[in-house]
């Protein structure tokens, strides 16, 4: 029964791994509040601006033309910076995953430096190329042909800064899948476009969407380097978040908050959907079942 | 391969090349001039010391905020942990308006602190504020991982050795977090010092006072001095690769103190 007595001291479990309760309140209190005060009333404030005049201002706003032509810019620029990003994102993320050549450590800082130019300096890179002092300029002035203040500049500018997503999405999945499968389907005597299309791609779909997703929230949402290059031609060059700019420096906050609430609700549902995907991710390590 | 590095070229490395090539227009003595003007270098005082103030309260709430989401369950943690990348998500004019809105002398949280003698909106703070909002998710994202990689056994070591829990959070816990805290602190200092979006409207962009460096590059291209805009990119572009080159060094860093398991 009399077991013999322990000399050393040994801790409560609870004391171990975790702190006092008071700490332990005081510490998920301050993060809770923090975030609360920082990320969600601004969200909140988004939609309660946007509905301060009642539901009929809402759409009545949502349906100015000027704010239909934003919206349509907004998807064409989105439809063509991601496509464009898809395409190059998917064929570096290859090359830095499945080969090895020299400069590789430089070619990954590249990818990664729009995340890391302000989005200001990413705009005004183009205009010192294409504006009417710039490097190309007068010879664009003399074929008549308008980059800057029209959709190819702005389109280049999206491009500029969303490019690393698909590639920085794709890069850690590639490495850590290998080589092997490919080398196999190519001796069993499959063609390179076979292999891609039939071995890599399916391997890497979930990733893929992850980098879409992630980019085109940023190509939708992109503010400071559009603005540099858009010049802000009413009903012409302006994308959603150019007009909620405009709007709200005419103090017409009804209509400003409109526009930004779908942009806001654009921002929740990558939320949602990149949570979801990330577990999809996480099982994807696991032994894939077919 | 060639493709994507003509792609590259195309996209990225000749637009900054030109940048750099546009500065070679200017002698040393005018780019030194423009620099050290007094509102370019008001504003780069207030853009660098604004984003160093707003990623130090980040590294620090930023900490509490990945301790409470790793360490202790409470109802909503996984919400919180999901809101965390709103920052990220959120269209930065769409924030801006937006804590501008929250932070107006009218506005739900601008109005109490008004009645406290503290005006947001419009002033340096308002700046602060919206640097502080942006850099959220960086010192969360990059310490959230590795303190939930952390061995367990570690901490039951030291307790057991007869560590308080305070000696073992401090002395055991926290040094193993420090590269990553270092880089969270850095990637959310590099993003604040560039940030323009949801910053410009809270901030009231008077000279000297409360304008950022983003904005006075879009002030001088709308003037037409693409020289000055030019010298002020440059001056930033320096810097963002010498904050790169820092996390680089910081990532080799953690690399080599925690072997991998």
């Amino acid at each position: 029964m009399s077991e013999p007595q322990v000399l050393t001291y040994t801790p409560p479990r609870d004391d171990v791994h975790t702190e006092p309760g008071v700490i332990r309140f005081v510490i998920i209190a301050l993060a809770m509040l923090f975030l609360l005060v920082f990320v969600v009333l601004p969200l909140v404030v988004v939609f309660a601006s946007a509905f301060s005049r009642g539901v009929m201002a809402y759409f009545a706003a949502l349906a100015e033309p000027e704010a239909l032509s934003a919206i349509r810019l907004t998807l064409l620029i989105a439809a063509i910076s991601v496509s464009l990003n898809l395409v190059f994102g998917v064929i570096a993320a290859w090359a830095i995953a499945k080969f090895d050549f020299t400069g590789k450590t430089l070619l990954i800082t590249l990818i990664d430096l729009p995340f890391s130019v302000s989005p200001v300096i990413s705009g005004l890179v183009f205009v010192l190329l294409f504006g009417a002092q710039g490097f190309f300029g007068p010879w664009l002035q003399a074929h008549d042909i308008r980059i800057l203040f029209a959709v190819p500049g702005i389109a280049l500018a999206t491009i500029f800064v969303t490019f690393p997503f698909v590639a920085r999405a794709l890069i850690p999945l590639m490495q850590e899948q290998g080589t092997q499968e490919e080398e196999a389907a190519i001796s069993l005597g499959a063609s390179g476009l076979q292999t891609f299309f039939r071995v890599t791609l399916p391997n890497i779909k979930w990733g893929l969407l992850y980098g879409v997703l992630l980019c085109n929230a940023r190509a939708m949402g992109e503010f400071g380097a559009v603005s540099v290059v858009s010049g802000h031609i009413r009903g012409e060059t302006n994308t959603m978040p150019l007009l909620v700019e405009i709007l709200y420096n005419e103090y017409q906050f009804v209509a400003s908050f409109a526009i930004a609430s779908l942009l806001a609700m654009l921002a929740l549902i990558t939320l949602v959907a990149k949570t979801i995907l990330e577990r999809r991710l996480d099982e994807g390590q696991v032994p894939r079942d077919d | 391969m060639g493709l994507t590095l003509t792609w590259l070229s195309v996209i990225i490395l000749i637009p900054l090349a030109g940048l750099f090539l546009k500065t070679l227009d200017l002698s040393f003595e005018q780019f030194w001039g423009i620099v050290t003007s007094r509102r370019t270098l008001n504003a780069l005082k207030i853009s660098f010391g604004l984003s160093f103030a707003a990623a130090c309260v980040n590294l620090v709430m930023g900490m509490i905020v990945v301790w409470a989401l790793v360490r202790y369950r409470f109802p909503g943690r996984r919400l919180f942990d999901a809101i965390v990348d709103i920052p990220f998500a959120l269209p930065t004019a769409v924030a801006g308006i937006a804590l501008t809105q929250l932070f107006a002398q009218k506005g739900w949280l601008g109005a109490p602190l008004a009645e406290l003698g503290i005006k947001v909106a419009f002033t340096p703070t308002g700046i602060f504020i919206a640097m502080i909002f942006i850099g959220i998710p960086f010192v969360v994202r990059t310490v959230q991982p590795v303190l939930l990689d952390l061995d367990v056994e570690i901490e039951e070591a030291a307790a057991s050795l007869g560590a308080s829990r305070w000696h073992t959070v401090f002395r055991v816990i926290l040094p193993s977090l420090i590269p990553a805290l270092l880089t969270g602190f850095a990637l959310a200092f590099a993003r604040a010092v560039g940030e323009y979006g949801s910053v410009i409207f809270i901030a009231g962009n008077l000279p000297n006072v409360s304008e950022i460096a983003p904005l006075l590059i879009v002030i001088r291209l709308s003037e037409f001095r693409y020289a000055d805009a030019t010298a002020i990119a440059v001056v930033m572009l320096i810097a963002s690769f010498i904050i790169i080159f820092a996390v680089n060094r910081l990532q080799r860093w953690a690399q080599t103190r925690i072997p991998a398991h």
